[in-house]
């Protein structure tokens, strides 16, 4: 065992740990609103809306991040088009590209999960909004998304972990982030039990941090 | 469509034996899975809380480290791993071993944990009536567990295994960073040669969709067949 290598190598992999929770905060937050969106979409009535929005949640489910990722940083930069427009300026960088794949492919299990949480709400719920008189928008906003959240919070907070490992693909598209400095580490000093202890000590916190603000939250939000 | 052709003018040949290495992986990680998996789910069912200790350790830093970490300890750390063993035997040349055994190692180490929870989860919904009635007709431990426990768990654990299977087919593509030729290693090198990128990752994400949904068909089947009678 090298500790010395052990110790010098922490403040590197913990700023790097950094740059993790940033792709994993952003690409969240816009996985969210997306899996929100299609979820909805996937309660409409209207039977093609409904199959795009299944066949969005299928087609990210069904295939290895890794491969969303390289369509959209090796691929889309080959379209032409693509790069005379605005667009370009966001699909050049890595960064960019890494957190539109995370967001998509969190997106998809966010709306299943959404999904089921919405139809487990009680039909009860939403006719007695309606014999109150209120309207069908905020029963919508101060009604069922609540109740849909905190239902879901269980299997959020499991989404919320797998994507934390997720964002470790990002380092595969020359992005640093603790696994990418991990492996950098490895390869130069050909130490992979220590430089894994140290990483994987890292991961294990934050799951670990991640897990109990899902606990204290589903505590906080219970229904009792 | 040139670009999938079989022989030597296109890469449909080296993609389909890349779908197979794909297959292949993760068959044999899936059931490196299940030999870790029954070893480590009597330790987490058993009694004495250091065994338990050991089993929630497995799956807990399994389950809270990347998957890529872990190909990149197995990666980096194999063949030194081997090559100590070796030279304490008095070996000192040098040792590589294959991508294929390294990868399928690493992932079903990952399956394993995946699927000694499931198991877990299976045994503890299995009635303890069942336990006690085997107990109380003299029926040995071992075949307890083999005609009475087994059974039973295999039909609650069909459905969470399928999902463990999903994640490993699609964990296989991280291989890839290692050399082994898979469907994502092959769309790698046929995008760098023919700089058409888009054409090759998005046939891999179709050659992952067809793989994904023939899985589902099958564990469908085999699903209806362990729930008869129920």
């Amino acid at each position: 065992m090298d500790f010395d290598l052990m110790i010098t190598s922490f403040p590197k992999l913990l700023s790097a740990a950094v740059i993790t929770l940033k792709l994993l905060s952003v690409s969240l937050i816009a996985g969210m609103f997306l899996g929100l969106f299609f979820a909805v979409l996937r309660m409409n009535k209207n039977i093609f809306i409904n199959k795009f929005a299944y066949g969005y949640s299928y087609i990210f489910r069904g295939t290895p991040l890794l491969v969303q990722i390289f369509i959209i940083y090796f691929g889309l930069g080959q379209i032409e088009y693509l790069r005379s427009t605005f667009l370009w300026v966001i699909l050049k960088e890595p960064y960019w590209c890494a957190i539109i794949a995370f967001a998509l492919n969190t997106g998809a299990y966010t709306s299943e999960i959404l999904r089921s949480a919405f139809q487990t709400i009680k039909p009860g719920v939403i006719e007695a909004g309606k014999s109150l008189g209120i309207s069908n928008k905020i029963i919508f906003y101060k009604i069922q998304i609540p109740i849909a959240i905190r239902q879901s919070l269980p299997a959020y907070g499991n989404e919320i972990i797998l994507m934390m490992k997720g964002t470790s693909l990002a380092s595969t598209v020359t992005l640093m982030d603790l696994t990418g400095v991990a492996k950098y580490i490895i390869s130069t000093t050909f130490k992979p039990i220590e430089v894994f202890i140290v990483a994987g000590s890292i991961y294990l916190f934050m799951t670990f941090l991640i897990h109990n603000l899902i606990k204290y939250l589903e505590k906080k939000y219970s229904f009792q | 469509m040139e670009l999938l052709a079989f022989g030597k003018t296109g890469w449909g040949d080296e993609l389909f034996y890349a779908t197979l290495m794909t297959i292949a992986v993760s068959v044999t990680a899936m059931l490196v899975g299940f030999v870790f998996a029954l070893i480590f789910t009597p330790l987490k069912l058993s009694k004495y809380k250091s065994l338990n200790l050991i089993g929630n350790f497995y799956t807990t830093v399994i389950r809270g480290v990347p998957e890529l970490l872990v190909i990149y300890l197995f990666f980096f750390g194999g063949s030194g791993a081997i090559m100590y063993v070796a030279s304490i035997f008095g070996y000192f040349e040098y040792i590589e071993i294959n991508a294929f055994i390294t990868g399928s190692l690493a992932i079903g180490i990952i399956s394993g944990a995946y699927s000694t929870e499931v198991f877990r989860g299976a045994i503890q919904s299995i009635d303890k009536g069942q336990f006690e009635a085997a107990k109380v007709l003299g029926v040995s431990k071992f075949a307890q567990f083999y005609k009475i426990i087994l059974p039973q768990m295999l039909r609650l654990a069909i459905p969470n295994l399928s999902n463990v299977w999903q994640i490993t087919l699609k964990d296989t593509s991280l291989i890839s960073v290692t050399g082994l030729v898979e469907i994502m290693r092959q769309s790698y090198i046929a995008a760098g040669s023919t700089r058409d990128p888009l054409f090759f990752y998005s046939f891999a994400a179709v050659l992952y969709l067809m793989l994904t949904y023939l899985s589902m068909k099958l564990i469908n089947r085999l699903e209806a067949k362990y729930s008869r009678g129920y």
